[in-house]
């Protein structure tokens, strides 16, 4: 059945919002989880960079690593739950923050940090207060590009079977049947934009200063 | 058995590696797949970046493709195509090219564009024509960023081709899908690992190649044009933003 079937649609939009509310699940959490690993050893990293050369080797191999591959790695390890799907999210959303966290870092003036230090702002002050906040728009574009990906893999997971708007692929391909496969893909790429936008707004309170910069 | 004594005996298995469901098979059938979709990928990106690129024209097109193409879903583009367009080896090689394309056509583009001006107007100062500008001055220049647009295509497309096993293509997916079908573990957690380590050796590769076929004098200028803390947005920022594209799946 090539033709878009509204009924269909309607009979199980119970199922659909089941399966994206999962999804939104699936996305979020990986994310919010990599951005409290990656803030803390982006820092290290910006600072030592014995530790940054390997850690950027982990994660150029982490990076590399096909989402399905590390999905069913953790299978005898945390068995068909969420967990399973988290944690391979979380670590390529880290592989891929991390170089924005130091970029983010390096970026500010040396003159800027001489200026807090001469205000009396101490390290760990000076760090929160000065340096995050102008690394701040570095990191948030490579956390929107991460989000983006992030939904997108997490359709994969359905091929295990753990629901989220993919298993409406997993759904059309068995049966042979257009209607979820469009529905699922659409859905998908609007959690993708929504997403996209609320960390575009979220950037822009959090930096007032950088109005209209970020893109 | 524990999983990991099964995953051992299953790679020591000579069975396993030969046959039509061998593992020299399945990576020759994987390899075939990924080298296809790059091959065709990077004749349509390469020259429409790198003109684009050269003429500072079309940055709407270019970067527009490239977000629409990322927020798609891979897997669900996979299924779309198959069920839209039939089954057999074009519908998952057609995903892999759409796919493939807007990173390596992205990064080509910023490469190409983002070469130095002054760079650029010397060698328009010396003479060299429009096209020799292009070929002989940015091209080299944007080699690095090129590269990583290819690998990070390249990322993309195995780890697509291992999916699309899931709408009947061969290669080492096929070890993935088939052992979740039958419930068999170890096949699964073997075929994952074929894939991983097929995927790291070609990151690692195509690193190597990068270094080989950059010219030493774009290396170590850009390495003294770019030091992180003066020039925050040049190539380095569009190097982050684009390779990012890359993992939709």
């Amino acid at each position: 059945m090539l033709e878009f079937d509204w009924e269909w649609v309607e009979r199980n939009t119970s199922m659909i919002l089941n399966l994206l509310g999962e999804h939104l699940l699936l996305s979020y959490i990986p994310t919010a989880l990599a951005l409290i690993v990656a803030l803390p050893l982006g820092i290290l990293c910006a600072r030592l960079h014995w530790v940054y050369i390997p850690t950027l080797a982990v994660s150029t191999i982490i990076f590399a690593i096909p989402s399905i591959a590390l999905f069913t790695l953790m299978l005898p390890l945390t068995g068909l739950t969420r967990t399973t799907a988290i944690v391979p999210l979380m670590l390529y959303t880290v592989s891929m923050l991390i170089r924005n966290v130091v970029d983010g870092l390096h970026n500010v003036d040396g003159t800027v940090r001489q200026a807090a230090e001469a205000l009396g702002y101490r390290p760990v002050h000076r760090l929160l207060t000065v340096e995050l906040p102008i690394a701040l728009p570095v990191v948030m574009s490579g956390l929107r590009v991460a989000m983006v990906a992030t939904i997108g893999a997490v359709a994969v997971t359905s091929i295990l079977g753990l629901p989220s708007l993919g298993s409406l692929f997993i759904d059309g391909t068995q049966r042979f049947f257009l209607t979820p496969i469009v529905v699922g893909i659409i859905l998908t790429i609007a959690v993708a934009v929504i997403s996209d936008l609320l960390l575009i707004a979220l950037q822009r309170i959090a930096t007032p200063w950088t109005k209209g910069a970020a893109k | 058995m524990s999983v990991f004594e099964q995953v051992v005996a299953w790679f020591s298995d000579p069975a396993n590696w030969q046959g039509p469901a061998g593992v020299p098979t399945r990576l020759g059938e994987h390899l075939a797949y990924s080298v296809l979709a790059m091959l065709i990928a990077s004749a349509i990106a390469l020259p429409i970046g790198a003109v684009l690129g050269h003429l500072n024209r079309g940055e709407v097109f270019v970067l527009g493709l490239a977000n629409t193409v990322r927020a798609l879903p891979t897997f669900g583009l996979l299924t779309l195509l198959v069920i839209a367009t039939g089954t057999g080896i074009l519908p998952p090689l057609v995903a892999l090219i759409i796919l493939a394309v807007p990173p390596i056509l992205v990064n080509t583009f910023e490469g190409m564009r983002g070469v130095n001006p002054t760079v650029t107007d010397a060698a328009r100062g010396i003479g060299l024509t429009s096209s020799q500008v292009l070929l002989k001055v940015r091209l080299p220049s944007s080699t690095p960023l090129i590269m990583l647009g290819v690998r990070l295509a390249t990322i993309q497309v195995i780890s697509t081709a291992t999916i699309a096993a899931y709408v009947g293509l061969g290669g080492l997916g096929r070890y993935v899908f088939d052992g979740l079908a039958r419930r068999q573990l170890d096949v699964v957690i073997s075929g994952s690992i074929l894939v991983a380590v097929l995927a790291v050796t070609a990151e690692t590769a195509l690193i190597l190649i990068t270094r080989l076929c950059t010219s030493p004098g774009v290396t170590r200028r850009s390495a003294r044009r770019v030091p992180p803390r003066s020039h925050p947005r040049k190539p380095q920022q569009s190097a982050t933003s684009a390779r990012i594209t890359s993992k939709g799946n």
